[in-house]
């Protein structure tokens, strides 16, 4: 642990920064979790044609932008009233199960896997990985995120930057060449997925100290959860009403996305860019947990937690097996988020390969052309990060004069606090300070996957957090990743 | 060869687009060292600031410029490196964050933090220092607007595009060869001179006949083997340079300007359309032609990548 003092005006960019702030005893008091997340999207959206915004908002971060595109085309497709074909529907769910995928590859594989396993903490990354897996598999997660990408190239233009979805459906139909290639990338993941699963199971799982980790209350918080879920109350990426459960699972409600302002509201901190949602009916009470607290969480655990199940074979059987080994629901560690994420890229895989093979996802009519008059509407998708709305309110002409996003990352907010300052206080007593400190509190940042790339600049793939711990107005000590 | 990969006010799609080439990229980065690349190594400002100046042959900078940081670290890896590169749109032009440029800075942080609707009560704006208990919180402050990299350090090679295309980064790659090489490098910007048009599959389909009319991308459905631009689809290819591989019009959607315009930016596509819109005994006024051709965002049609470059008044501050 290095000591260094550093000027106190010194502002990190690029970093997740984390302030610890100590009592009089040397205990923690409080922890901030700072992100730097401003460009002003929601107001330099103003004035734009409104079916230019499914082009314009995918440019507010370059790792999730496929969820962006999604669900400005939906709030375009509200703001018009129009209902697009079945084809198109299918398409872009199609593209967003590959988007999903690839997102939760990326983040399992790369990012939190090598924590799992590796001590050594310059080799804590994909690389280091190949001597714990081997070449073979690493190559082909490699591979398997490139398929997903390539799937979304195919349906939307590029796959960083999609471009096809626009008010009414997509700017073009599927060709049986195409189809083709993508039912053969599907059926690659598929497999792929499979592989995943067991690794989790038969290697995380079994690591020594693990599942008391996992089920311990370390990384435990016990809050509300929303998510959404399809007419079964299944988890789906692309459609359906958001559902919430509060700690001990009750459904607390139920709503249609273009309602949530009657039951989402955002505190706003003065020493935060990223604003602090909260569930209206409970209402704000700082970071704490429990059943008072409006805290909700978001992402794959918390989808998992609001649903019944899968909608897929080998997805729905790797969630009861994850509830059949916690033996509760929901389940509050946060690490569990990855074996959710695990189960959520078999779901994406089984449902591309379903689609894929689904004789309507060629039809060539995939475009409703808007009839009726511009005015106002919420589109909503699950980001992989959870919820992501869009909200426009256009003038009869399509100009878009008022813009409100909530953002996926956003919701896990307050909860990121909360497990930052849990796990400080699990390391620092009286003053001390236990090795291990730093980890502690990138695992617990790190399972939220927060997309950092529009916010501190630091992509999932690599969290750059700086921790400072204060006491009496005095920085006594920085540590770095 | 020595290489430093730095990003400002960017998103993170333009260092994605360099990992997405895939394995041709470790082939390319073989006896290249990497001093410097946030997003992918561990290190840190001090790292950076510790090289040795005009020691790396080449800087390669994403993203505009919107606070004093990365002003600053901009200035920093000029001094280190020979050569300068500004990767992607925001660096070049400025990019979409750019579009901020039209509001002043208050009113940019009063929407997201006070106006917006799920806003619960409250006139709280984020603070670049904040006091809590006798200790300071701080955070970035922001500028009054977004500049390109050129407008805060000399910047000798653009790289176009929003990302730049798998076709744009090998011909940089190429040209990083060629510094390794010892070659003198021209200031330049790595696309066509012409006009996307020339490399648009569908330009063989155009008859040159003027446009009647315009229609919005949502409003008609285009038929996705002719030009849209005469199919009455606003698509900029005619004032924006090539080099992108035609890949939104390849998804039937119409160019929007990225890889920056052949001539002066916006207006080369507002005098272009003017061109050609309307019947030959139409005479529209200049005062109408707007209206005419159903636009209601001239600025963010015409700049939508390029607006902090554009010779365009802003908002009043």
């Amino acid at each position: 642990m290095r000591k260094i003092t550093i000027h106190p005006n010194t502002r990190l960019e690029g970093h997740g920064k984390v302030d610890i702030i100590l009592d009089d005893e040397g205990n923690v008091k409080d922890a901030y979790f700072q992100v730097i997340e401003f460009r002003g999207f929601e107001k330099f959206c103003e004035g734009r044609h409104v079916e230019e915004l499914p082009r314009i908002t995918p440019k507010i971060c370059g790792v999730c932008p496929g969820a962006h595109h999604m669900a400005s085309a939906k709030a375009c497709d509200a703001v018009f009233g129009v209902e697009i074909p079945p084809a198109a529907k299918k398409l872009r769910e199609l593209f967003y199960c590959a988007h999903v995928a690839h997102s939760h590859i990326l983040h399992f594989y790369v990012l939190a896997a090598p924590d799992f396993f590796i001590e050594d903490k310059m080799k804590r990354n994909v690389f280091g990985l190949v001597e714990v897996l081997g070449k073979e598999l690493c190559a082909e997660i490699l591979d398997c995120r490139v398929y997903a990408q390539r799937i979304q190239e195919i349906i939307a233009g590029h796959p960083i930057y999609p471009v096809a979805a626009l008010p009414g459906g997509m700017a073009k139909p599927l060709s049986e060449e195409e189809r083709k290639e993508i039912e053969e990338k599907a059926k690659k993941l598929v497999d792929f997925a499979k592989k995943g699963l067991e690794f989790f199971e038969d290697v995380v799982l079994k690591k020594e100290g693990m599942e008391e980790l996992i089920k311990g209350d370390v990384y435990a918080h016990r809050t509300y959860y929303a998510g959404m879920v399809d007419e079964k109350d299944r988890v789906n990426f692309y459609d359906g009403v958001v559902k919430v459960v509060d700690p001990d699972g009750k459904e607390f409600c139920r709503f249609e996305v273009r309602d949530y302002l009657e039951h989402i509201a955002e505190h706003v901190e003065p020493w935060s860019y990223v604003k602090f949602p909260y569930l209206k009916a409970v209402g704000w009470k700082g970071f704490v947990d429990g059943v008072d607290s409006g805290i909700y969480r978001v992402n794959s655990l918390a989808r998992l937690n609001v649903a019944e199940g899968m909608a897929t074979p080998m997805a729905d059987e790797a969630y009861r097996k994850m509830y059949d080994f916690f033996g509760e629901k929901p389940v509050h560690n946060i690490l569990a988020y990855h074996w959710a994420r695990l189960i959520e890229i078999a779901y994406a895989a089984e449902r591309m390969y379903e689609l894929a093979c689904d004789e309507e996802i060629t039809d060539k009519n995939v475009r409703e052309v808007p009839k009726s008059k511009p005015s106002e509407g919420v589109g909503a998708v699950e980001a992989p990060r959870g919820t992501l709305y869009h909200h426009y309110v256009t003038n009869k002409k399509g100009v878009v004069e008022k813009v409100n996003l909530i953002v996926a990352t956003v919701q896990n907010n307050p909860a990121i606090n909360m497990s930052v300052k849990k796990a400080a206080q699990n390391f620092i007593k009286g003053g001390e300070i236990k090795e291990g400190l730093l980890n502690a509190v990138e695992m617990a940042v790190r399972a939220y996957d927060p997309c950092l790339a529009c916010a501190s600049h630091a992509l999932p793939g690599r969290l750059d957090v700086e921790v400072r711990v204060i006491r009496d107005g005095e920085v006594v000590s920085v540590l770095r990743a | 060869m020595k290489l430093i990969l730095n990003w400002a006010a960017s998103c993170g799609g333009c260092d994605v687009s360099i990992l997405d080439i895939g394995s041709e990229i470790l082939k390319a980065l073989e006896g290249v060292d990497i001093l410097y690349w946030p997003v992918a190594m561990d290190a840190k400002r001090e790292d950076l600031e510790a090289i040795e100046d005009g020691s790396v042959d080449v800087g390669i900078i994403n993203g505009a410029i919107r606070t004093s940081e990365q002003e600053e670290e901009a200035k920093i890896v000029r001094k280190k490196c020979k050569y300068v590169v500004a990767y992607g749109s925001c660096a070049c032009f400025g990019g979409i964050p750019g579009l901020a440029n039209l509001f002043p800075k208050e009113k940019v942080l009063k929407r997201a933090y006070v106006e917006a609707e799920s806003n619960e009560e409250g006139e709280t704006i984020p603070s670049p220092e904040i006091k809590l208990d006798d200790f300071t919180l701080t955070l970035p402050e922001f500028y009054e607007s977004v500049k390109p990299l050129d407008a805060v350090i000399d910047v000798d090679l653009f790289v176009p595009g929003c990302p730049p295309s798998i076709g744009t980064i090998k011909e940089l790659l190429d040209v990083l060869k060629l510094i390794a090489e010892g070659k003198q490098l021209e200031r330049r910007i790595l696309a066509s001179d012409k006009a996307l048009c020339y490399d648009c599959p569908r330009n063989a389909t155009k008859s040159g006949k003027r446009i009647e009319r315009l229609y919005r991308p949502h409003e008609v459905v285009a038929n996705d083997e002719k030009c849209l631009l005469e199919q009455g689809i606003l698509c900029l290819g005619f004032a924006t340079r090539g080099g992108c591989g035609a890949r939104c019009i390849n998804a039937n959607m119409p160019c929007r300007g990225c890889y920056g315009p052949v001539g002066v930016a916006g207006m080369s596509g507002i005098t272009a359309t003017a061109a050609i819109v309307g019947r030959w005994e139409d005479e529209i006024p200049p005062a109408k032609l707007i209206e005419a051709l159903n636009i209601k965002d001239v600025a963010g049609i015409f700049y939508n990548f390029t607006l902090p470059v554009g010779r365009i008044r802003n908002e009043k501050r």
